[in-house]
């Protein structure tokens, strides 16, 4: 048995469904948010708008009076975590509890960023109610901005991110969705590219203009979203999406429209499995994704256009209210350290926030641990992204409210109509 | 008056009350706040207000006029083919069904022990460009015929067309069709088919002069019962739709999670919810009877 290469293992004994894939079922929760006959008040923050040494004063107290409790309510996303011999066993949750004395009751009950706010999320907030959770992973991007600008998050206890501060990528360090990790610490990352299938394309895929390949008319997939679809789309047409103006959205809306006779359908999530077997010949994908499901079929290929692609990062933060704050804060920083990291990137394949794992995978190679897999996992650049790819990568545009509304009256009816 | 015929007088309204209140509380109440949310204006982040913005709905109406008519015409396609896969099923349930009645009706809604996204879900896989379906069909060299009627397109593929979320709607509402009809089939009086018989009338006569009228007031509770989820349904044309087959419920979902546009959600319902009232109502006129009210509500 120990001498199959664990991928394959994996593949034998457990589903390959990925975490994405899974979001598909969500998105069907009743419509449920309480709204008030007359009117409905706003949920924009007071704002934190008292001088800089106040609030961390503040802040200081608010952690001062925290104690550890030993116990941790955290909601993550569907496999996003290692797991052990069932898909319920998780070494690295266990090792934590063991270390730590707190018993962490997990759910990866998070489906899609917007259903999840929308309705798990903003409408307790909203009501000054608990969530029920003490760390919860967002996506940057709209629905993280809407969590700062609300002032729903707590904003984190300095002193107690050792690891984090030692060991944490350039990439997730003082991000610019939350510069000075105030809020937030990565949990993953990911790159927005294409995947696609180079025995059934007939040749490798560079840029974001091979989607407008008439040959390809049918076999190719989007996604449904107003995040990874315009950003891309911002990419494609040569523009940086950080820094892109309204005129270059309405180039990148062309570009889609140009497009949209050879989609084939405007996804959500079920992209990879139509990868996979052939109902796509190349789609929008998410790097873990295709990494993850390169055993299922070899001929996947995972490539970030020329032109450059989104890159996200999902986030591990504390909602206001939450029960246990000092709890899920040592979990945060817990996950910092090369070998936990190193236990869940084994598992995830996405862009893990700690460099070191590389070092670690390397040594399981000269150890002989499962070489060929462990090889293949510290020379993905879907895993450990070279610094010329990072040249290429760009955040999401950071939305006002208004242009927000243009935005996405814009892109919307790209995938809606 | 007496207390006593007070009491007696009150009784009867005294009992609908918990009906009454039912209704209130969980349809007039919401229903109400909605339309109100409708003419709103603002944004998630700073509240919403009372503005008697009506232009809200002619907004709606110009962006997604689209999504709302494929939604009736979807509905209208659905329900008609429903209805005709439904009657001879109901008959044949009601009629020769026997003592299996229940069983039939038992497997008939069996489908429901398991979630409608599961069960549609796994259409998805069936339909998709390698599944068992268009295997089968590739293997008989049926797709060409089926292209020629329209069905299916050239390069044979079932998902993300309308045939396919037409199916999956067919699909999940069929037995809201089957059970009125049913009901109302077995509700007739054999007595009343051996009188036709013993007035000369042969069975095909007697099935267009007794059944059929007599089923009249199924049907119409079915096509009530099928037409008005079809059209607001959402998750058929999310699993089994594409670029082309988005519909209003779609577009409300998306209004309401992602925009965070109340108003514009709520206008949409009602714009659709109107639409719907508006088209039962004609409906009534030209074929209801009370009878067939009175079967609606049943």
């Amino acid at each position: 048995m120990t001498d199959l290469p664990p991928d394959l293992l994996r593949g034998l004994t457990m589903s390959r469904v990925s975490r994405r894939r899974m979001r598909q079922l969500g998105g069907l929760t009743a419509l449920g948010a309480g709204l008030s006959a007359c009117s409905i008040p706003g949920s924009k923050g007071s704002g934190s708008n008292l001088g800089g040494q106040e609030w961390r004063d503040q802040i200081g107290k608010f952690w001062a009076r925290q104690t550890k409790q030993g116990k941790l309510n955290f909601e993550n996303w569907p496999l996003y975590m290692d797991v052990g011999k069932t898909n319920t066993d998780h070494p690295s949750l266990d090792l934590f509890t063991k270390q730590t004395g707190i018993d962490v009751s997990y759910k990866e009950d998070i489906k899609e960023n917007d259903t999840f706010y929308g309705t798990n999320v903003a409408p307790l907030l909203r009501n000054g109610q608990s969530t029920g959770f003490d760390l919860m992973v967002i996506t940057n991007g709209t629905y993280l901005t809407d969590l700062l600008i609300r002032d729903w998050l707590i904003p984190l206890d300095q002193s107690r991110m050792s690891n984090f501060y030692a060991n944490a990528s350039d990439l997730v360090k003082d991000p610019s969705y939350d510069r000075g990790n105030v809020y937030t610490m990565a949990w993953q990352s990911g790159i927005t590219g294409i995947g696609y299938d180079v025995s059934r394309v007939g040749h490798e895929i560079t840029s974001w203009n091979d989607l407008l390949d008439e040959k390809l008319s049918g076999k190719i997939g989007m996604f449904a979203d107003t995040q990874d679809l315009p950003n891309s789309a911002l990419c494609a047409i040569g523009a940086n999406p950080e820094s892109s103006t309204p005129a270059d959205w309405k180039k990148a809306k062309d570009w889609l429209e140009k497009q949209r006779p050879l989609v084939r359908k405007y996804y959500d999530q079920g992209y990879i499995d139509k990868l996979v077997k052939g109902d796509l010949y190349a789609s929008m994908a998410w790097s873990g994704d295709v990494f993850s499901r390169q055993s299922d079929n070899p001929n996947l290929r995972f490539v970030v256009p020329e032109e450059g692609a989104p890159i996200w990062t999902d986030n591990m933060c504390i909602p206001v209210h939450a029960q246990h704050p000092l709890d899920a804060m040592i979990y945060m920083d817990y996950v910092y350290q090369p070998k936990i990291a190193a236990m869940l990137c084994d598992y995830i394949w996405y862009i893990t926030p700690v460099t070191a794992v590389k070092q670690i995978f390397e040594k399981y190679v000269q150890e002989g641990t499962s070489p060929k897999y462990y090889t293949s996992l510290a020379t993905s650049p879907l895993i450990f992204p070279k610094s010329s790819d990072f040249a290429r990568l760009h955040r999401y545009r950071v939305l006002s409210a208004d242009e927000q509304d243009t935005w996405n009256a814009m892109f919307e009816p790209v995938y809606q109509s | 008056m007496s207390a006593r015929a007070w009491r007696v007088r009150l009784t009867p309204y005294a009992m609908i009350l918990p009906g009454w209140l039912w209704l209130a509380i969980f349809f007039v109440v919401p229903t109400v706040s909605m339309l109100s949310v409708s003419t709103m204006t603002g944004d998630d982040l700073n509240g919403f207000k009372q503005t008697w913005h009506f232009s809200t709905y002619s907004d709606a109406w110009s962006q997604y006029h689209t999504p709302i008519v494929r939604s009736l015409e979807y509905g209208l396609i659905a329900t008609a083919i429903c209805l005709v896969i439904g009657y001879p099923v109901a008959y044949w349930i009601a009629v020769r069904g026997g003592r299996y009645k229940s069983t039939l009706l038992f497997l008939l809604l069996l489908p429901f022990f398991v979630s409608f996204v599961i069960r549609t879900q796994s259409w998805e896989f069936m339909l998709d460009d390698h599944g068992m379906v268009l295997g089968v069909l590739r293997t008989f060299h049926l797709i060409g015929p089926l292209h020629f009627l329209h069905i299916l397109p050239s390069d044979g593929q079932i998902l993300q067309t309308s045939t396919a979320v037409i199916g999956g709607l067919v699909y999940n509402f069929l037995p809201f069709t089957v059970l009125p009809i049913y009901v109302a089939l077995e509700r007739i009086e054999p007595a009343l088919l051996e009188a036709a018989g013993d007035l000369y009338a042969n069975k095909v006569a007697a099935f267009r002069k007794v059944t059929l009228p007599l089923s009249l007031p199924g049907v119409f509770a079915a096509v009530l019962l099928t037409f008005v989820p079809v059209s607001s349904d959402f998750v058929n044309a999310t699993i089994l739709g594409g670029k082309g087959q988005t519909m209003v419920g779609n577009i409300i979902q998306t209004q309401y999670f992602t925009n965070l546009n109340f108003p514009m959600a709520a206008s949409l319902s009602f714009i659709l919810m109107g639409i719907l009232l508006v088209g039962i109502f004609l409906y009534a006129r030209v074929l209801g009877t009370e009878d067939a009210l009175e079967m609606a509500a049943a």
